[in-house]
């Protein structure tokens, strides 16, 4: 298994289904703008992440500007109130069911999102519910943009240095700024 | 009690000595024919028996199933790979395969308390006999509630509880049959076996508390049960130290005995970690509290105990080898975690102690335990002398290891919290250890950062260190275990919980497997404490919420009261005692609603669901115990919020709140189905936020049968609560408002606006006398 492969906690190892690391920034950005309805799902430790624009909220409100839709799960809506931005928000479990459901028509009625991104969630939770997604939403796709690798998605950023990741982070952010 | 060995009875027979009428012959034992109760329509349930309820509950709250593994490796077509749509080679599904490991993990749980119920009762039989009269609580006629709802046998002795006890482990046995390889093959009659294995657990629990307050004399569910202390700050390190970790407390209460018996306890601390510590503690207020399990590692590693006496359930298994770093010996005393000591329960004390001292062997095992009391307070008395040069890793020698740390972050990959070990090591080799004291509160105490380390640094003893001068010096009050919560309580605030002017009961139960630290368990409970919910606790949980003191040196146990009342703290106790807060339940229907009880437990169970507003939370769940208690909890319609850790136990139970066929409910009056709204939303959840598990904790403690002025109180509660975590109204009260009464006074005009953009209709939401069986219907219309 490649360095860029190694998981976030040690035991958590990949089944044999395993995402596809994420070559380049763009590649990641190219999936995003390729996408009909993409959502951004940001977790509760985001605020702890610092990165090129502050924290990981400031960079999911970059996200939300370029049109991705945004909803924070965990009790974080409030830090985005807090900074005046409105987001949609869920608990982590109840967003992972729904997302299993296709005739869920998502927050805004519209119908099923046809990829959902990952940032700033507990390593495990995400683990987690991306095994449930893999399992029970096989036509979604899933995409972890954390620095560190998750199996379970359907495309994951390799596990690198956080200086790496902000890098990348940021690469994707001014891809899709460009595209708007 | 209904069982017996035999029973012959006949109307009229004619023989050539007579005519005999209404013979009724017993040979074994007596039926308990005083019990004017009749008896309901599910005495001693099968594993298919309340199925139909089972279904009731988990079509409205499906599974979403988080597989830990993909494969399934139990037999040797394995591995299969059961990932999407694929199946096993015998033929099972994901879905199949997770609820089966959910079962497996229920089973082990319920048969955990079961073999600790079963060793305890044996063992209290053969000293106080069978006919040995239960005295569980006092101001209490409904005694053992489970076992009565459950079985249908009303226990009025240790005999009798055996009836109850032999139900649970033949169940049990049919249960993990039903997960052998091509038998059950449904995920969702999976599921319902697990709310069966852990239904019998809260009987198995009942049953092992039962037992030891009625011949232990515990309290009897006591308000103002006794204060002892908690904490490393508890313990007299110039005395000798005896230190015992585990749940079971036999060996415990010998030693106690023993120091009692020849006036040693002035000069002998008992000190106990988990389960046995609250038990100890029950027996015998002067024996200290240490802490939560999670502390095993850490208070070994600094040197203090001379002997440490190990039971059973959730020990380190490394802990002879730990011990053996600090030269402590150790006894163990259960046959379910014999560690490999050698069995020496027939030898004579005298040759066990020489042995244990003089270091022949580094533990013992004695199974008996009316012999570990003498033995170990023995071999701690010499041995104290002998470790007294003993000194735990100093501060310079922690900072030149810390020096070694090749930077490789493995520490913090094992870490299940991820915790920033590795940075905070290569800041203590700088001569700093305040950021190994600042993530020490939040370790849970299990050492795969250690194991992971190249350099087999000891980290946790550095953690310990690091922290050492707060940590070891502090003391906190705990109220002792007061068991069972008695009739008259009940009917005191029955009306209050069950109308919903009493906003909830909040269960802090489980282990210490917290996401950020066992202070969080102190925050939740006392959250809702100010909200005058009744907050009950137990296990870990409930040393944990202790562990604080406020401005004017107060803890939670000395600022709060100890009844069943709101605004009440109570300590309910031990694991086992867990069977206490369902028995509560229960009990309100029995005693406030006259619900019959016996072998009735459909009917109870939606009583509870409908009526009672409990929610329990197991902040750090870790154990399988902990799944099987939780799951007796979803079967009496009881919700359970879990912490992030939670999430391995590999599925929740969630509602629909957008779904609002999921929510129709009959009107008991009329057979009416009405919408009721997603009230509780979820029956299994785990929360990723502490701030996130207090608001959904207020949520879930609406009932459909709030009164008008309960659901404001409840809806009063959960808005502040969302507005203060997530900054705003919920946007979803739409759906818990049915009538403009129901909206808290002072925010009538605001929520209404609120609701009515969401085309809010009053009356669209039924309040009704809600109940999911057709049985319960008074009249159809």
């Amino acid at each position: 298994m490649s360095a860029k492969m190694r998981t976030g906690q040690t035991a958590e190892i990949p089944g044999p289904k395993k995402a596809h690391v994420i070559p380049q920034p763009k590649v990641a950005a190219s999936l995003i703008k390729k996408a009909k309805r993409p959502l951004l799902v940001v977790g509760s430790n985001a605020p702890k992440l610092k990165t090129n624009d502050g924290d990981l909220v400031d960079s999911a409100i970059r996200f939300l500007k370029t049109g991705v839709a945004v909803v924070a799960t965990g009790h974080l809506v409030k830090t985005f109130r807090d900074r005046g931005t409105e987001v949609y928000s869920m608990p982590f479990m109840n967003l992972g069911d729904r997302l299993t459901d296709p005739d869920w028509a998502g927050f805004d009625g519209e119908g099923p999102y046809d990829i959902v991104v990952f940032v700033g969630s507990l390593y495990y939770m995400e683990w987690l519910v991306q095994s449930g997604l893999k399992s029970f939403a096989q036509d979604l796709r899933t995409l972890s943009l954390s620095n560190t690798y998750q199996p379970n998605a359907s495309w994951s950023m390799g596990s690198m240095p956080v200086k790496n990741w902000l890098t990348a982070l940021d690469e994707i952010l001014k891809e899709l700024e460009e595209e708007k | 009690m209904s069982k017996k060995d035999l029973r012959l009875k006949i109307d009229e027979l004619s023989s050539s000595i007579g005519v005999f009428k209404g013979l009724d012959i017993q040979i074994g034992r007596i039926v308990d024919d005083e019990w004017d109760e009749p008896m309901g329509p599910t005495p001693f349930p099968s594993i298919g028996t309340l199925r139909d309820w089972d279904r009731k509950l988990l079509e409205r709250y499906k599974p979403f199933y988080m597989p830990l593994c993909d494969l399934c490796c139990l037999c040797t077509f394995g591995k299969c790979d059961l990932t999407g749509d694929k199946k096993g080679a015998c033929g099972l599904t994901m879905a199949a395969q997770q609820s089966r490991i959910v079962l497996l993990a229920c089973c082990i749980g319920a048969s955990t308390h079961c073999a600790h119920a079963r060793h305890m009762m044996n063992h209290l039989i053969k000293v106080y006999g069978r006919d040995h009269t239960l005295d569980i609580a006092i101001n209490t006629n409904v005694q053992a509630p489970n076992t009565r709802l459950v079985c249908g046998i009303r226990p009025k002795t240790l005999r009798d509880l055996e009836d109850a006890l032999d139900y649970v482990e033949t169940q049990l046995v049919q249960l993990v049959a039903t997960a052998h390889t091509g038998q059950e093959g449904d995920n969702i009659d999976f599921e319902s076996k697990a709310f069966h294995a852990g239904m019998l657990d809260h009987v198995a629990m009942e049953v092992a508390d039962a037992c030891q307050i009625s011949t232990l004399d515990f309290p009897k569910g006591v308000a103002d049960a006794p204060m002892t202390e908690i904490g490393f700050g508890s313990i007299d390190t110039s005395k000798v130290v005896i230190m015992c970790i585990g749940h079971n407390v036999l060996p415990s209460v010998d030693i106690i005995d023993y120091l009692m018996e020849n006036k040693l306890f002035e000069e002998v601390e008992v000190g106990g970690l988990c389960c046995t510590a609250h038990d100890n503690s029950r027996y015998d207020k002067r024996a200290k509290v240490l802490g939560p399990i999670s502390w095993q590692l850490r208070y070994i590693r600094t040197g203090i105990p001379d002997v440490v006496v190990v039971d059973e359930q959730c020990l380190r298994t490394d802990i002879v080898d730990e011990a053996q770093k600090i030269g402590a010996p150790v006894i163990a005393t259960s046959e379910k975690s014999m560690l490999g000591l050698p069995n020496r329960t027939h030898d004579p004390p005298d040759e066990i102690v020489d042995d244990l001292v003089e270091g022949r062997t580094p533990g013992v095992l004695i199974l008996e335990p009316d012999k570990v009391g003498e033995v170990a307070v023995k071999t701690a008395f010499k041995m104290k002398p002998k470790r007294a040069g003993f000194k735990p890793l100093s501060m310079e020698k922690l900072i030149e290891l810390a020096g070694t740390c090749r930077s490789c972050i493995k520490c913090v990959r094992a870490c299940p919290n991820n915790l920033p070990i590795m940075d905070a090591v290569k800041a203590a080799a700088e001569g700093s250890v305040d950021a190994l004291a600042e993530i020490q509160p939040m370790c849970v105490g299990c050492a795969r950062c250690e194991s992971a380390c190249p350099q087999n640094l000891p980290l946790v003893s550095f953690l310990t260190k690091a922290a050492d001068e707060k940590g070891m010096t502090d003391s906190f009050a705990i109220r002792v275990g007061r068991g069972a919560v008695t009739d008259v309580e009940i009917r005191e605030v029955g009306r209050g919980i069950v109308f919903g002017e009493i906003p909830g009961i909040v269960a802090l139960v489980g282990c210490a497997n917290y996401p950020r630290g066992g202070l969080e368990v102190a925050d939740i409970a006392e959250e809702f404490l100010k909200r005058r919910f009744i907050v009950v606790a137990t296990g870990c949980a409930a040393m944990d919420l202790a562990l604080r003191k406020d401005e004017d040196g107060l803890n939670l146990y000395e600022k709060y009261p100890g009844n069943f009342d709101a605004g009440g703290l109570l300590n309910i106790g031990s694991c086992v005692s867990n069977a206490h807060i369902t028995g509560a339940a229960i009990k309100i229907a029995n005693i406030f609603a006259k619900r019959p009880l016996r072998g009735n437990y459909e009917e109870i169970a939606d009583y509870v669901y409908n009526r009672v507003g409990a929610v329990g939370i197991a902040w750090g769940a870790m154990s399988q115990k902990a799944a099987s208690i939780a799951s007796g909890c979803w079967r009496l319609g009881i919700p359970v919020i879990v912490g992030p850790h939670g999430a391995k136990y590999r599925r929740n139970l969630l509602g629909r709140a957008d779904k609002e066929e999921d929510w129709m409910t009959l009107d008991g009056r009329t057979g009416e189905e009405k919408y009721v709204g997603p009230v509780p939303e979820h029956l299994f959840y785990s929360a990723e936020t502490l701030e996130e598990a207090m608001v959904m904790t207020a949520k879930l403690s609406m009932r459909p049968n709030d009164t008008t002025k309960g659901r404001a109180v409840k809806l009063s509660h959960y808005i502040d609560l969302h507005k203060t975590y997530y900054g705003a109204m919920p946007d979803d009260l739409h759906l818990y408002v049915r009538v403009e009464a129901d909206v808290p006074f002072t925010m009538k005009k605001e929520v209404l606006g609120i609701i009515k953009d969401k085309g809010w209709e009053e009356g669209k939401i039924g309040m009704l006398d809600p109940t999911l069986l057709d049985r319960m219907v008074r009249r159809k219309s």
